[in-house]
């Protein structure tokens, strides 16, 4: 069935209205239903991505809404964990810091690791890689989750409290 | 139209079928994604900043030994035709190029390319390193991008996290950035129905097949591209060395099935091989998928020694040049998709004629391999 919207690519979804009383089933093709704002799910099921993307922010902290976990922007680039939903891709080397623990969690599960053990970037002439502080952040980080881990939660307000003032 | 005589060799030199293995493997390739720190990555960002990454990947790239004379493409700026050029020659990718009709390249899309090494700029990542090498040439491959992203890293701020490594715009290729990947032509598993069986079994230790170009390419002519699935949580020197281990471990069932078919069914085999040699010999209208399946049976009856006095490098060649771009370049304009089989076919056939003819052979009586 072609999209009813276009009259060219063929229907992925279809839509049911009511429409003052009329029943009416549209069929939508998937830049359509996306320009029409409806999830078709068909472009993130395209990428190896897709089954864990579609899942993000379901298993987030059910207190804080999901809306909210989506719109939260980086504070370098701007973009949300929304953004990197709909499009697989991170939106500058910021976001890896900013949404540490999804990312953390899709690493291990898409290569088995978050540890990289190879070559390290020696940092260039312009600016060289800042190493020893990072190490340090490093080790608050993790002692962060540790605690949150622990359920030690005034440790770990202490933790994030000395984070923030390094970052 | 862009003049691809200024690349040495055409940037071709990984068809010349001098590397190792090369009767198995065509070529190899090894690439390293790498971003600069200080910019977004390529979907937050706009044609200013992308304008402004080129430039910077530019200059930086003019001081090194491995891009220093490189030749430059504005990707952005050249006709689809020129793109489907250099994306047939495999110097850019899919994602680079738009190589479709009615594709839409990304502005500020670069291309340097110097002998075996080149850098795509403001692909999927800020910048694509990657090497290309006849054969199969891991170690040699890998020294080529390694040399280069050395170079680069002193020259450029990378992404690099202390714990993830360096960081992407694809989660799937954080820590080390790199995919190699060897172009394997495999018919003795496909002919033995042996071939899922082993791919299914790389998949399971950390290997991806793909066709011959690439992420999203259909397999043809039995070519695979196996490649390294996994980027992180490995050093770059075991990622390599796993990928060689089973590269070898494929190319030694590959031998084991052409060598049962030898022995079981070498009429069938002889058959197989001579009628696609016939084909491409005689047909005056090929398509490029039948193309690539008769080149396949050519390359295993050269392999095997069944077909005298056809060499891999004319095979290899011919792998590149009957594609549309390719047969439109040779023609200097743009042909009509009912044309495009004919030229293929007068192309082929011209290409083997020569071949034969030069090396003062008929075809008629093989030397049966003992």
């Amino acid at each position: 069935m072609k999209c009813n919207a276009c009259g060219e690519r063929e229907g992925v979804v279809s839509l049911t209205q009511i429409v003052e009383g009329d029943v009416r089933t549209v069929s939508l093709c998937a830049k359509c239903a996306a320009e029409k704002g409806i999830e078709t799910g068909i472009g993130l099921s395209e990428t190896p991505l897709g089954g864990f993307l579609a899942a993000l922010g379901e298993s987030a902290d059910p207190d804080a809404p999901l809306a909210a976990a989506l719109e939260a922007g980086c504070p370098s680039c701007g973009a949300t964990l929304r953004d990197f939903r709909e499009t697989g891709r991170v939106g500058c080397a910021e976001c890896y810091r900013a949404f540490d623990a999804p990312l953390r969690e899709l690493l291990r599960r898409l290569h088995g690791s978050t540890h990289h053990t190879g070559m390290r970037y020696q940092g260039s002439e312009a600016a060289p890689a800042p190493a020893a502080q990072d190490r340090g952040t490093r080790e608050l980080r993790e002692q962060l989750r540790l605690a949150i881990e622990a359920e030690h939660f005034e440790e770990a307000a202490q933790l994030r409290d000395r984070l923030r003032e390094r970052e | 139209m862009i003049d691809l005589s200024m690349l040495p060799d055409g940037g071709m030199a990984w068809l010349e079928a001098s590397g190792p293995g090369s009767h198995l493997v065509v070529s190899t390739r090894v690439r390293l994604a790498r971003n600069l720190d200080r910019h977004r990555f390529i979907t937050r960002t706009d044609p200013r900043e992308r304008e402004a990454i080129l430039t910077e990947v530019e200059q930086a790239a003019a001081s090194t030994t491995g891009l220093g004379r490189a030749v430059r493409f504005r990707v952005d700026q050249l006709d689809l035709l020129d793109r489907q050029l250099l994306h047939e020659r495999h110097l850019v990718s899919r994602e680079l190029a738009a190589p479709e009709t009615g594709g839409r390249v990304r502005p500020g899309a670069g291309l340097l390319v110097q002998d075996r090494t080149s850098v795509m700029v403001n692909e999927e990542d800020h910048l694509r390193l990657q090497a290309l090498r006849s054969g199969f040439a891991l170690e040699a491959t890998w020294g080529h991008v390694s040399t280069l992203d050395t170079e680069l890293g002193q020259r450029l701020a990378f992404a690099f996290h202390p714990e993830f490594g360096y960081l992407t715009s694809c989660p799937t290729n954080v820590g080390t950035g790199l995919r190699a990947s060897v172009l394997v032509h495999l018919p003795g598993l496909v002919l033995t129905k042996e071939i899922n069986k082993i791919l299914q079994g790389l998949t399971q230790v950390g290997l991806t097949f793909r066709g011959l170009y690439g992420e999203g390419s259909e397999v043809v002519g039995n070519l695979f591209q196996l490649s390294n699935q996994t980027t992180l949580g490995q050093t770059e020197r075991e990622l390599l060395d796993h990928l060689g281990k089973l590269v070898r471990q494929v190319m030694e069932y590959e031998e084991r099935a052409r060598q049962i078919l030898v022995r079981d069914a070498t009429a069938i085999l002889e058959d197989k091989v001579w009628r696609a040699f016939g084909l491409l010999r005689y047909a005056r209208t090929l398509s490029f998928e039948e193309t690539m399946n008769l080149l396949s049976g050519v390359r295993l009856g050269v392999g095997l020694g069944l077909i005298p006095n056809v060499g891999m490098y004319t095979l290899n060649k011919l792998l590149v040049f009957t594609q549309p771009a390719h047969l439109a370049a040779a023609q200097g304009r743009v042909l009509a998709d009912e044309e495009v089989p004919v030229r293929r076919a007068t192309y082929v056939r011209r290409v083997l004629e020569a071949e034969v003819g030069r090396r003062g052979s008929s075809a008629e009586s093989p030397p049966t391999q003992g």
